[in-house]
């Protein structure tokens, strides 16, 4: 069986409002579609377009902002089309530049009070849902909700596991949950309607900190499981970050 | 000591706002900032102030604020507020001088929602990621409380006061234009044609996030729901799109709104009809007019060179507004000038 996951769209440019633009690559979560999300933004940072301010990429789709005063928003149609043309994006490889963050984590308990009905979900037990979800580095598909928080992806397919229909009131910061075949790391406390299953010492918003947002778009995040004890008694538990060979 | 504004009360929703942290999309954070950034480039235009000094932002309700350390010139911009300085009544669109130990005692909106208080040098406080603003949804800067000492920066034009600006009302809903974004076309043409023939009600449910949209009859709400509304991945929101929440309630997301969301958004409104947008208070009508783009991006550049001509809009006090009975009315205004500086109306955004 294919993987429902991959993707078979051909991207579509799309305008937002006065000037702006959105590359969608999939309407679906699909490994792909982010991978090229990811390379597109490198080139167009490469390229500087004039009037191209800031770029933003989505899990499946990358936004464009642009000061109208600075270009023609038909001339930037014609040249994303273009710059679509030139390559095969769904098979691009991953742009340079990325990291790697060692995150320890502590899972289950009342660390992770729905690691067992989340491994239920997957089918799974609970030591073989820890396995599976540090089995390898996991990307930051995007950015968003608050600042710095990360959507990882993505899990095996037996993750596509819902939302909870009830709101969880609060899960603290560093709080790591799932659903959807994704992990997301708190960055601040808040509701959610995922389902958490461990805890992190990771914070990936320090605003008075240079830089206050640790993660990119494209990072990878190596999840490592260690004990409650062994967690408490570490001096620093915010992780190890490396450059991506 | 230091020139310092200390607020001796302050409303539930009175913060420091400047133009926000733009750039930081793809890292979760929405720019924020003003909900009414044309205030503040009317008080810049007072002040002959830099663009980007803080001010304070006072939503529905203002406070009272003594001045510490020196005098100081102020603006007061956006929606109307009733304000005096030691019992003397204070003309709202206006640049006023206030001495050393002066109370300011500003009160709640007449129309609309926000209210600036701008003071000559800017509100000086640290800034936290090349801002001062108050980030409600992020958690940075800080809401305004009693007690707190705000240091005041230096006055560059110290001695340019007694100014005032002709009103630009924006200040009670009306039409709201809007263009189309990458999810309008998932709505199908009569659900497009029907969000442009309703009149919205402002519900009570807004802050700086956003603003909840209301029907007399709520069952109406259903036709803009979609089927698979509920499904969409999520993409970037921007501030001024309008998402259509699960029971088909519009809500126009503001400037600490999320900056990725799965509601479907039938429309972007116009940057330039935000702040009218953003100063509806609850219950007034809202109306959506869709523009095709280019039409859209002559009146935004249209609008750009009419905010760079504010400074050459302002004009003299020339008589006491205390004396004056009539203080809101266009006489005020023809009687002191040829008209030759200011901008015909038409160049601002039309009810």
């Amino acid at each position: 069986m294919t993987d429902a996951f991959a993707s078979k769209s051909t991207p579509q440019i799309l305008r937002m409002g006065l000037s702006d633009f959105l590359v969608r690559f999939d309407d679906r979560l699909s490994d792909q579609a982010n991978r090229a999300v990811l390379s597109l933004a490198a080139a167009l940072e490469a390229e500087a377009w004039p009037g191209l301010v800031e770029l933003a990429p989505s899990l499946a789709a990358l936004y464009l902002r642009m000061d109208p005063a600075q270009c023609d928003p038909c001339h930037v149609e014609a040249k994303l089309q273009e710059l679509l043309a030139t390559r095969d994006w769904f098979a691009a490889p991953l742009p340079p530049g990325r990291r790697i963050w060692q995150l320890p984590c502590v899972f289950g308990g009342a660390a992770g009070p729905q690691l067992a009905e989340a491994a239920a979900l997957a089918g799974c037990a609970p030591d073989q849902a820890i396995a599976q979800i540090c089995a390898k580095p996991l990307r930051v598909l995007a950015l968003g909700f608050s600042p710095g928080q990360p959507y990882l992806g993505s899990l095996p397919t037996a993750w596509d596991i819902p939302r909870q229909t009830e709101l969880t009131q609060t899960v603290p910061v560093g709080a790591v949950v799932v659903a959807v075949r994704q992990i997301i790391i708190f960055t601040a406390p808040s509701p959610t309607g995922w389902r958490q299953i461990g805890q992190s010492g990771f914070r990936g918003f320090q605003p008075k900190n240079a830089p206050p947002i640790l993660l990119r778009p494209g990072d990878e995040v190596q999840l490592r499981s260690v004990s409650a004890e062994a967690f408490a008694a570490m001096a620093d538990t915010g992780g190890i970050c490396e450059p991506l060979p | 000591m230091n020139r310092a504004l200390i607020v001796e009360s302050a409303g539930p929703a009175v913060s420091l706002q400047d133009l926000g942290r733009p750039g930081f999309l793809a890292a979760g954070l929405s720019p924020g900032g003003a909900m009414d950034p044309q205030a503040l480039a009317e008080a810049v235009a007072l002040l002959a102030a830099r663009p980007g000094d803080a001010a304070l932002e006072m939503g529905a309700l203002g406070g009272r604020f003594r001045l510490a350390g020196g005098a100081a010139r102020i603006a007061l911009t956006g929606a109307p507020m009733r304000a005096k300085s030691d019992g003397v009544p204070l003309r709202w669109n206006a640049v006023h001088m206030i001495e050393d130990g002066s109370v300011i005692e500003i009160g709640a909106c007449q129309e609309g929602r926000y209210g600036y208080l701008s003071i000559g040098g800017g509100i000086a406080t640290e800034q936290v990621m090349g801002s001062r603003a108050f980030h409600s949804r992020a958690g940075l800067g800080q809401a305004i409380a009693p007690g707190m000492q705000l240091p005041l920066g230096k006055d560059t034009a110290p001695t340019r006061y007694g100014r005032m600006l002709p009103a630009d009302p924006r200040f009670q809903g009306g039409v709201l234009r809007v263009l189309p974004n990458a999810q309008t076309a998932l709505f199908s043409p009569a659900q497009r044609a029907a969000f442009a023939a309703t009149r919205f009600t402002i519900s009570a449910r807004g802050n700086r996030l956003g603003a909840a949209l209301a029907l007399s009859d709520s069952r109406h709400m259903a036709q803009f729901t979609l089927a698979e509304g509920l499904s969409l991945l999520s993409e970037t929101t921007l501030a001024g799109d309008i998402q259509i929440t699960g029971d088909g309630t519009p809500f126009i997301l503001m400037a600490d709104c999320q900056t990725m969301g799965g509601y479907p958004r039938i429309a972007s409104i116009l940057p330039q009809d935000i702040p009218r947008a953003a100063q509806a208070a609850p219950g007034s009508v809202v109306e959506f007019r869709w523009i095709d783009p280019s039409e859209a991006l002559s009146l935004h550049h249209a609008w750009r060179q009419s905010l760079a001509r504010l400074p050459a809009q302002c004009l003299p006090m020339i008589r006491d507004p205390a004396d004056m009975p009539d203080l809101l009315t266009a006489q005020l205004i023809s009687g002191v000038t040829d008209g030759a500086e200011r901008e015909p109306q038409a160049e601002r955004p039309e009810k």
